[in-house]
């Protein structure tokens, strides 16, 4: 693998309950990719963040970064890495500008006030920076906590729930953020679990639940892999059996001979040439059809069948 | 291990600028009761008493005001510093940061002190108002106040750290603190007490504080002053090694 930039071999966290919100998980990022981590409420994306970035102490396994070793060499690392927290956690009295300066010198760099600017403009921040937070709406907080982890110029990225809570517009304006960062050549690795932001924004993605990692892959392949067309071809007349000209294709009769279901395809487009195949054969047949239903499977599907399985194993 | 001193000099301003955010009540709140126990005890008490030691009452509980407030004060300033980060969840930050206990201490610590250092200033300079008094070792009285103030920052953080409400983070001070210091010889000398009680007196850690501090004003006190520096120093050392302890341990900080 080219630059891994965070390398995490056998990560496992045991809270003091007893419960293990991570086990064994072995995950590397490359420079340059976003990343998504995709999993339900209390899977162990936070818990994985907070190891990687000191709030959380893990039990065992070792993590590095940037060639680091995280337990020994933090303070080199973590000069490289920024954190937007899920929860919004503000120092209400501050004034915005305070706020994102002291940012940065906390991670080690001398003011810059161009910077600064830089920053605040590119979050829409600039008219607001001479407010305390306290003053700002939910969705203007969270644009300071990215502002302030922004400020030191990361290499790396978390961005836990960016989007959680956010409405539309707020939204489709980080997803612009995330885009802008990823030009500069941050390497982000976001949380979410909203299957669409995943599929909008990353490179590729990691299914985790209770603490396993189930599955990493590129998104497109982790597509190809899982991912299904479906098409329901009710017919003018029943049929008791599939015509030799259509036997190549994935197709099998349903609905007492009434329709033809076809399941194939890869999830990059090979099931709907292949539906438009399958139907063109028909006429040429001389097969009437007087609907066709088709259905792309999405991440969704694939999470679900994923934890499905999961559920399944247990 | 090279320390990030640009982190230890944003958490010291920070926490300044915090301070000078409520510069009014910060100052008006020690000036008030300053000139309320000179008015008590200086004026209406002290007039009636004897000079203690060739030092006249008045000026004799000077010391010991400049230790109420800054024993309360530090600590409860030091222990809102690092409370409140934990309470509203912006600690993130600085446990995610390129800072340890060296650089977090110096900075939130220093900057306690340096409040506790003006609030002395501001409790002297009232205190000139009502009395005429002179200090018989200015430098090394600077350097006292400033010794304890980081003993005490040291004790309030630990304070912070420990405190899961905000009951428990107020009910050190109330409880301990301010019997204590009452209790320390801030209004008199321990001689004055009847024969067991000077003695009990000695088991308070806070008398020695006073003495020190007196002793630097007047050059006399109920203890030596070695004494009090080696307490001091003692107090200042098992703060520095209970707090290394919490950042090895990761207790109440980090999960
Ligand atoms: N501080 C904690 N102490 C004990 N259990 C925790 C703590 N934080 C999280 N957990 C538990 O660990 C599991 C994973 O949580 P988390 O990492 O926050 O999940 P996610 O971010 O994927 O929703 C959950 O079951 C959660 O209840
Ligand atoms: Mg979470």
């Amino acid at each position: 693998m080219a630059d891994p930039i965070l390398e995490l071999e056998g990560l496992t966290k045991v809270y003091s309950g007893g419960l293990k919100a991570l086990d064994s998980v072995d995950l590397n990022i490359r420079k340059g990719e976003i990343f998504a981590l995709l999993g339900p409420n209390g899977a162990g994306k936070t818990t994985l963040i907070g190891a990687v970035c000191g709030l959380v102490r893990p039990t065992s396994g070792t993590m590095r970064a940037f060639g680091h070793d995280l337990a020994k060499d933090w303070r080199k690392a973590r000069r490289r890495i920024g954190l937007v927290p899920q929860e919004l956690a503000t120092d209400m009295f501050e004034p915005v500008e305070h706020a994102i300066a002291y940012s940065r010198g906390l991670f080690g760099l001398p003011p810059d006030k161009a910077r600064l600017e830089e920053v605040l403009r590119s979050l829409s921040l600039w008219d607001k920076r001479k407010e305390q937070i306290r003053a700002l709406s939910g969705g203007m907080k969270r644009r300071v906590l990215i502002a302030k982890a922004l400020a030191h110029e990361p290499d790396l990225l978390f961005l836990d729930e960016p989007t959680a809570g956010v409405d539309v517009e707020l939204r489709k304006d980080m997803w612009r953020q995330i885009d802008a960062m990823r030009a500069r050549g941050v390497t982000i690795i976001l949380t979410t679990h909203y299957i669409e932001e995943a599929e909008e924004m990353a490179d590729r993605v990691g299914i985790i639940n209770k603490g396993h990692l189930l599955m990493v892959d590129e998104k497109d392949a982790m597509m190809k892999r899982l991912g299904r067309t479906e098409a329901h071809i009710t017919l003018a007349k029943p049929m008791s059996e599939i015509p030799a000209i259509i036997a190549r294709f994935p197709v099998e009769l349903e609905r007492e001979g009434t329709a033809l279901c076809y399941r194939g395809g890869d999830g990059t487009g090979k099931g709907k040439a292949e539906v438009a195949e399958l139907t063109k054969t028909l006429t040429t047949a001389g097969i009437d059809y007087v609907a066709i239903d088709t259905h792309e499977s999405s991440l969704e599907d694939i999470f679900v069948s994923l934890l499905g399985k999961q559920e399944a194993a247990v | 291990m090279s320390l990030n001193l640009r982190g230890t000099w944003s958490i010291f301003t920070r926490e300044l600028m915090r301070f000078l955010r409520t510069a009014f009540q910060s100052v008006l709140a020690p000036v008030l009761t300053t000139s309320l126990y000179f008015i008590v005890f200086g004026a209406a008490i002290g007039g009636r008493m004897p000079a203690l030691g060739g030092v006249d009452y008045a000026a004799f509980i000077i010391p010991g005001l400049v230790m109420l407030t800054l024993l309360g004060e530090t600590t409860s300033n030091a222990s809102f510093g690092i409370y409140m980060p934990r309470f509203t969840g912006t600690i993130y930050e600085l446990l995610s940061a390129p800072v340890g206990v060296a650089e977090t201490l110096i900075g939130f610590v220093g900057a306690a002190a340096a409040k506790s250092l003006i609030l002395a200033a501001i409790i002297l300079t009232t205190a000139r108002l009502f009395v005429p008094y002179h200090i018989a070792h200015p430098f090394l009285a600077v350097v006292y106040i400033m010794l304890v103030a980081a003993s005490f920052s040291l004790f309030g953080f630990i304070l912070g750290v420990w405190a899961d409400s905000f009951e428990k983070l107020g009910i050190i001070p109330v409880l301990f603190l301010t019997p204590l210091t009452f209790l320390g010889g801030t209004f008199y000398s321990i001689d004055m007490l009847p024969k067991p009680w000077s003695t009990v007196a000695l088991f308070n850690p806070i008398v020695y504080l006073v003495s020190g501090l007196r002793w630097t004003f007047y050059g006399q006190a109920d203890v030596h002053f070695g004494i009090s520096l080696g307490i001091t120093f003692v107090f200042l050392a098992v703060c520095v090694t209970v707090i290394s302890i919490i950042f090895k341990t990761g207790w109440r900080l980090r999960d």
